[in-house]
């Protein structure tokens, strides 16, 4: 088979159609927002409304919100292309499959990553979050939600053929977010009482740039098993 | 031996409850698995017996008929 | 050395192999284990700190040890499975995990109860608590995910995928519990005491892991010998094989 496009053409086509279909019903970009915004007014009703215990838990909550949200995202990142046969056609075309999905996964995150870390000042306000913790936040989410979304799309990858797959695929993918969580939040701890958290940072950082690498190979190994 | 009577082997120096507590659920949980994974082959092997017989005896019919 | 492994891709030789193993390991399971736990329940010395409760190390130890070894063979054999498309090393990985599941469970029972009168607690946010918890939900979702596919074929390699992927998180999960718990809490938590164990004690630990290693492996074979006479159901050899027996 002839290859007539570069890679970079692969790329940015298949984010866009990715970009342009989410763009066409608005409800997959607002509904994990909504739910983010729920689950947080959850919280003060449910420990109470008090500003020092809110700003002392803001960063396990929004992050705790944030991992939730973005696991409601996941399950819609392979299953329509995979009803509509299209999957089976990138998985077939002669260019590699890892670039497709490294694609599909940057565009997952422009859609449901990248909103979340924008309405962060609005979630923090919400909680009391002093500016400080809200800089590291924002950090964090900006290093973290990718990271989740490339290791939640191993999970999405090795359900999307089956019935129920979401339930399973929470199984699956919550116990690996873990180490994202705890550096997440022990950033923001830490930037909360005014000390240096770039260690943090970095660690989540080598993560990211691990999960860029070798996540693709494993996402779509597990595509090629569930569409076969 | 560590321990001068039956009585005072069971109590554990007080902590009884918690080594026999333990020591319990290691036995079944063990037991479990190995039983369950024995019956499983039981199981297994009478199913394809069950599928052989079935094709000898369908074998048997269609030589008779054709007798 | 590839001559003399490769037969044993075919499922009639893994299976006699496994039969062959499978004394071997059952009685070496028998002995240690009774000499383990008689030894260690009984015989081995009081420790002067914990007194008898800390008896529940020889247990406890043990499928510690093994949980974590059963889940590197378990990725190991996803590798083999993935690598060279043996699907009996994909038999293997089911055939591990349930038994590995049930070694981490244990491990976390016995801690738990021994934690109860040490730290006062049934359940204490420790490091190796906490990532053997992990541990346990990394089994089960290869377990859930295994079961979850009709299809077998895609399903072996479905949890091998997975099983590769915990196997590169593990590490990591568990440095990040272990310094997240060292930010949170500082070393209130007396461990059992990491100085050169008594030899009294440390043969019968010796004994119990043998034990507990060789339990391992029987079930896994037994097991294993399950999956490939499941999958082989219409194969001569099988048919023979109920001829004979």
């Amino acid at each position: 088979m002839l290859r007539k496009h570069s890679y970079l053409q692969l790329f940015t086509a298949v984010c866009k159609k990715d970009l342009q279909l989410a763009f066409r019903q608005r409800a997959e970009i607002v509904n994990p927002l909504l739910f983010f915004l729920i689950v947080i007014t959850l919280f003060p009703l449910a420990i109470g409304p008090e500003p020092g215990l809110l700003a002392r838990m803001a960063p396990g909550i929004i992050w705790v919100a944030a991992l939730l949200s973005t696991m409601l995202g996941l399950d819609k990142i392979f299953r329509d292309d995979f009803h509509d046969g299209s999957l089976e056609q990138l998985i077939a075309s002669s260019y590699p499959l890892p670039l497709t999905v490294l694609a599909k996964v940057c565009a997952h995150w422009v859609i449901t990553g990248l909103p979340l870390v924008l309405m962060t000042p609005l979630f923090a306000l919400l909680l009391n979050l002093d500016s400080q913790s809200l800089v590291a936040t924002v950090f964090t989410l900006l290093l973290g939600t990718p990271l989740l979304s490339f290791i939640g799309a191993i999970g999405a990858g090795l359900t999307v053929g089956l019935q129920k797959g979401g339930i399973l695929m929470s199984l699956l993918v919550l116990p690996l977010y873990i180490p994202v969580l705890i550096f997440a939040t022990s950033a923001i701890d830490t930037s909360s009482m005014s000390l240096d958290y770039s260690g943090q940072l970095a660690i989540l950082g080598a993560m990211l740039v691990v999960a860029v690498m070798s996540a693709p190979i494993a996402i779509s190994s597990a595509l090629k098993v569930s569409v076969s | 031996m560590q321990f001068d009577s039956f009585s005072d082997f069971i109590a554990m120096g007080g902590y009884g409850f918690y080594v026999w507590l333990s020591f319990g659920t290691c036995a079944l949980i063990l037991l479990g698995i190995l039983l369950s994974s024995l019956n499983d082959t039981k199981r297994i092997l009478a199913s394809v017996k069950q599928q052989a017989d079935r094709e000898q005896r369908i074998k048997q019919a269609k030589q008779e008929q054709k007798s | 050395m590839w001559k003399w492994l490769h037969p044993y891709a075919k499922a009639d030789r893994a299976y006699q192999l496994c039969n062959t193993l499978l004394p071997y390991f059952a009685v070496i399971t028998v002995v240690c284990m009774v000499v383990g736990w008689v030894w260690g329940l009984a015989y081995a010395p009081a420790d002067y700190q914990q007194k008898d409760s800390y008896r529940i190390i020889f247990i406890h130890v043990p499928s510690a040890i093994l949980s974590m070894g059963a889940y590197s063979s378990m990725a190991i054999a996803a590798i083999v499975a993935l690598v060279w498309q043996l699907r009996n090393a994909e038999l293997a990985v089911i055939a591990i995990a349930p038994v590995g599941a049930c070694a981490t469970a244990i491990a976390l029972i016995t801690g738990a109860a021994w934690g109860k009168p040490m730290w006062g607690a049934w359940w204490v946010w420790d490091a190796r608590l906490t990532s053997e918890l992990i541990l346990l939900f990394l089994y089960l979702g290869v377990l859930s995910l295994y079961h979850a596919f009709e299809d077998k074929k895609a399903a072996g390699r479905a949890a091998s995928i997975l099983a590769i992927v915990g196997v590169i998180n593990l590490p990591i999960i568990h440095f990040s519990v272990e310094w997240w718990n060292t930010l949170h809490q500082g070393a209130s938590i007396t461990k059992f005491n990491t100085e050169a164990i008594d030899p009294s004690m440390f043969w019968p630990l010796m004994v119990n892991i043998v034990a507990f290693a060789a339990f391992v492996g029987t079930v896994t074979l037994i097991r294993l010998k399950n999956e490939i006479l499941q999958r082989e159901k219409h194969r001569p050899w099988v048919r023979q094989l109920i001829k004979r027996g």
